[in-house]
């Protein structure tokens, strides 16, 4: 199945609009350049009002771009309506037409682009069985569950074979058990397919089970483009680092730096870190640590006090303090480790390839 | 910030839809031609003079005391009907709301009394209160036996018109004390307050921009009123007839035109007010949806005195409504009630009045489907599009709502008597039945645009947005979404329209040529000459056929409305 995949590339998309409150202009997308490869599946991730819903938006064409150009395919399509473009989008409310049946939902855009009859027939049984809606051609729409109107919204996307797929928080909607399903369902439809998809969401573990890459935004900005390992391990930012898992940032001084690897002060003790970008000796940084990457010991390491210490069953969950900054860390397999209680002093240590210094 | 790339590739992508571009300049061209330009010729007209531009005819019309009379007794009426309406209309909704009924005759007379107007000419009440009290009135002369009672005048025009405009006020007063959140109300009770003082201090501040809301539409029906007025108002003229006799009676076109200003200037500030500042401010205090029921007021004291009060009222104008076809029925009302079919049967062959029903009939028909189908695109351009204009279309929609009848005719005989701008471009329009139809449309189009937006308002933008996405144009978006979608209020605009073009009359009777019969008209006729038999049996069949419409309307509703979904053919 499939046409050609296509790729997209906005180059220095702005979208500006006006606060209806303060009648002010601002800016809700930014200098956003982005190069997303044919058939690949890339996630628009941030907190809710970053502007990913403008981004797709001005990609489906709803929207037009204040500055920059956006190509599908090497094509500049600025100009272009969305019903011109060949992009087709799943909306967050799923927006399926409510007076039709799911087979004439997803004939419609078949329709208008008048095939006849059988090939509309072959093409629609073809895709309801995709998405695993076999023998449901004529139930409406408002029979349906959730999940169920998800996966006819999906499949009237995808019988127009698109070249590229837009997802608005398609999962938003669902309950938390159906989310994860639905979400390893869209990445095998996808793979299935052959289709490129931009997919926009807030819940950053769904973006890391599903994404080749994905977009981090902040603020209207890309904060972070990468695979999920890239960001996850190498945030570029504290913003990027607290958005995706969790993190302790430490902060911390250089002390002295040979090439890549150095020596930083945390509250008077000296570690070695590698990978650390080049900087002055003296300046200021900050360690970024994941909690599941700490461990805490009797010696060794950064001297702590163990202000909370929590059973989890697959985990001891701790909160210790380094001088004054709070560092939470997860320790795994909890059972032939030794516990920890609250006010006893311990040392947090950690293999110096597992921080990234920002 | 520059946000010029955006503004012209949206223009961009506007123009590459032909079919939408051409419906904004149509229907702008239509507004502006049958709406805006017709009242800007009755400026023109009442301005300018051989003399130039001055106020030297609104001297000479303000100097005419039976115009300045006209206005005091406009306003004193308006003034009358609105508070009266406002109080019988809070009155039943209080009832209705907050008295517990001990059966479900109440609610049912009320759901009568608030449907009767809208079905009904707007004349008919008149025609009963000089049936029952006039000279020859029964229950004037047979049960109260004043045998010189006179209706006509303020009295008369006051009370048909509190009768006809209350339920308005009714069923607006109703939504808003709905919306009122019970513990409000029971939070006073609770402190020890009774319920006349928590009324007053509750219950009564949270809707009185919903009064005065209230009390401006209804003062405004009022004063654009002109069917009630010509055949109950007796010598007492209001605006309405004075603006008419002034052009009919008098043949003094300035003078009509001007007077006319003065009217639509007061309807104009009215609506102003109640649009912009009572309509926002009485929906915004009252934004909360109610939480739970309310407790019902039990007390015997209380339910007893209102049922009664209430049904009374209720039955008294179910009874008025009744009374016209049985002015048809009776040989000389007042006089002789043998039972005849004499009137009907005269109808039909002494006054054309197969005739007239059929011009009424053909020239509403024609019309319905046009307003239908104009005020829903116009709600769907208000509502889902952005693009240059639509300020103004909306604009001017919404002022045909404040536009009285008259005004509106004396325009369309100022501005198309000798063609637009007196050049000659479109005379052949007046004076023939599409003219007719366009006043039609005109006079019907904001109620059609007011429900369609609301209905419009519900649908989920993106919807539509997926099927645009899917390849569909605007008009395939429009014909197989929003259309569909909307078919309950499609339909019902459809028959509103069709009712109110029907039983219209304001407008028309200045425009109506004797190459065609409009009921309305003949009815106003024969009422004027007092020849209540023959105005009875017309009025009652139009009752009928109206009736008969909004019937035809409901099953339709139920059988293929929006609650079932049908299945399109491919
Ligand atoms: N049509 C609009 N007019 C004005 N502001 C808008 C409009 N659409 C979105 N915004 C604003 O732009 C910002 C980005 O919105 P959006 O792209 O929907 O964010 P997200 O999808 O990331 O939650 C928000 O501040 C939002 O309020
Ligand atoms: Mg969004």
């Amino acid at each position: 199945m499939g046409k050609e995949k296509k790729g997209i590339r906005l180059e220095h998309i702005s979208k500006i609009y006006q606060d209806p409150k303060t009648k002010k202009d601002f800016y809700a997308v930014k200098d956003v350049s982005l190069d997303i490869e044919p058939g690949s599946f890339v996630t628009l991730l941030g907190p809710s009002g970053c502007g990913k819903t403008t981004v797709l938006r001005m990609i489906a064409g709803f929207e037009s771009p204040d500055e920059g150009e956006i190509y599908l395919a090497g094509e500049p399509i600025n100009a272009l309506t969305p019903n011109k473009r060949d992009t087709a989008m799943v909306f967050q409310s799923y927006a399926l037409l409510p007076h039709y049946n799911i087979f004439d939902n997803v004939a419609y855009g078949l329709r208008l682009r008048k095939l006849d009859k059988d090939t509309i027939r072959t093409k629609v049984t073809d895709i309801l069985k995709l998405v695993g809606l076999e023998g449901m051609e004529a139930r409406m729409t408002n029979q349906l569950s959730g999940g169920q109107q998800q996966r006819v919204a999906l499949a009237r996307a995808l019988v127009l074979e698109p070249g590229v797929l837009l997802f608005d928080e398609p999962l938003s909607n669902l309950d938390a058990k159906l989310r994860v399903t639905m979400r390893t369902e869209i990445r095998r439809i996808q793979q299935e397919a052959g289709i490129t998809a931009v997919y926009v969401t807030h819940d950053q573990s769904e973006a890391m089970a599903i994404a080749d890459k994905i977009i981090i935004m902040q603020g209207g900005v890309v904060s972070q483009a990468g695979t999920p390992r890239e960001i996850y391990y190498t945030p570029n930012d504290e913003f990027v680092a607290d958005f995706i898992g969790e993190a302790n940032f430490l902060k911390g001084k250089l002390l002295n730096l040979d090439g890549n690897e150095g020596e930083i002060d945390i509250n008077g003790t000296a570690i070695r870190i590698s990978g650390i970008s080049k900087r002055e000796t003296g300046s200021e940084c900050t360690l970024v640590l994941r909690p599941e990457s700490a461990d805490l010991s009797d010696e060794g390491g950064l001297p702590c006090e163990v202000i909370l210490s929590c059973f989890m069953g697959s985990y001891q969950y701790y909160h210790v303090k380094i001088g004054d900054q709070t560092v939470k860390i997860t320790v795994f397999n909890p059972k032939n480790k030794k516990i920890y209680d609250v006010g006893e002093r311990a040392c947090v240590i950690f293999d110096s390839e597992n921080v990234h210094v920002l | 910030m520059a946000k010029k790339q955006s503004a012209a590739l949206d223009r961009k992508k506007f123009l590459a839809d032909p079919v939408m571009v051409t419906t904004i300049v149509v229907l702008i061209a239509f507004l502006a031609l049958f709406i805006l330009y017709p009242l800007a010729i009755l400026l023109v007209d009442s301005f300018i003079t051989e003399e130039g531009v001055g106020l030297s005819i609104f001297r000479r019309v303000m100097g005419m005391p039976n115009f300045r009379k006209a206005i005091t007794n406009t306003l004193k009426v308006g003034f009358f009907v609105g508070i009266a309406s406002t109080l019988i209309g809070l009155l039943f909704a209080y009832v209705e709301e907050y008295v517990k009924l001990r059966t479900r005759f109440l609610s049912g007379i009320f759901k009568v009394v608030s449907m009767l107007p809208v079905v009904s000419p707007p004349f008919v009440l008149s025609l009963s209160m000089i049936m029952l009290f006039g000279k020859a009135g029964i229950l004037t002369r047979y049960i109260l036996h004043i045998y010189d009672n006179n209706v006509y005048g303020f009295w008369g025009i006051a009370v048909v018109q509190t009768m006809t405009f209350f339920p308005v006020c009714y069923m607006m007063l109703k939504g808003l004390l709905k919306n009122i959140d019970p513990s409000l109300e029971e939070a006073a009770r609770d402190m020890g307050a009774s319920r006349w003082k928590v009324f007053m201090t509750v219950t009564l501040p949270l809707i009185l921009p919903g009064l005065g809301n209230a009390f401006l539409v209804t003062f405004i029906e009022s004063i654009a009123d002109f069917a009630n007025p010509m055949i109950i108002g007796g010598s007492y003229d209001t605006l309405a007839t004075t603006i008419y006799l002034q052009i009919t009676g008098a043949y003094d076109k300035e003078g009509a035109s001007a007077m006319a200003v003065v009217l639509l200037c007061i309807t104009l500030v009215m609506f102003v007010v109640q649009k912009f500042y009572l309509e926002a401010k009485s929906t915004a205090t009252l934004s909360g949806k109610a939480s739970r029921q309310r407790m019902l007021v039990k007390e015997r004291s209380v339910t007893l005195p209102l049922s009664i009060l209430c049904s009374v009222m209720a039955v008294f104008v179910i009874m008025m409504y009744i009374c016209v076809p049985f002015g048809a029925l009776f040989k000389t009302w007042g006089y002789d009630f043998h039972l005849t079919t004499k009137w009907f049967t005269q109808v039909f062959t002494k006054y054309k009045g197969f005739k007239a029903f059929k011009d009424s009939f053909i020239l509403s028909l024609i019309a319905s489907p046009i307003t239908a189908l104009i005020s829903m695109v116009i709600s769907y351009l208000v509502v889902k599009r952005k693009f240059k204009g639509k300020g103004f279309i909306e604009a001017v929609s919404m002022l045909a709502m404040a536009v009285p009848g008259t005004v509106l005719g004396i325009g369309y005989i100022r501005g198309f008597s000798a063609g637009v701008f007196r050049t000659g471009f479109l005379q052949g329009l007046y004076g023939t039945g599409a003219i007719l139809v366009i006043v039609f449309v005109v006079r019907s189009l904001p109620t059609g645009t007011r429900s369609g937006i609301s209905a419009l308002r519900q649908i989920d933008k993106s919807i539509e947005e997926s099927a645009y996405d899917m390849g569909a144009d605007s008009l395939t978006v429009f014909m197989t979404v929003t259309l569909p979608l909307i078919r309950d209020s499609f339909l019902s605009g459809l028959v509103t329209a069709f009712v109110r073009s029907i039983t219209a009359i304001s407008a028309i009777i200045l425009l109506v040529t004797p190459q065609y019969l409009l009921i309305t008209v003949q009815i106003n006729e024969f009422a004027e000459k007092g020849s209540y038999g023959i105005a009875c049996a017309f009025a009652t069949i139009l009752i009928a056929i109206t009736y008969g419409a909004v019937l035809i309307m409901n099953l339709i509703i139920s059988r293929f409305g929006a609650g079932r979904m049908i299945k399109e053919e491919n």
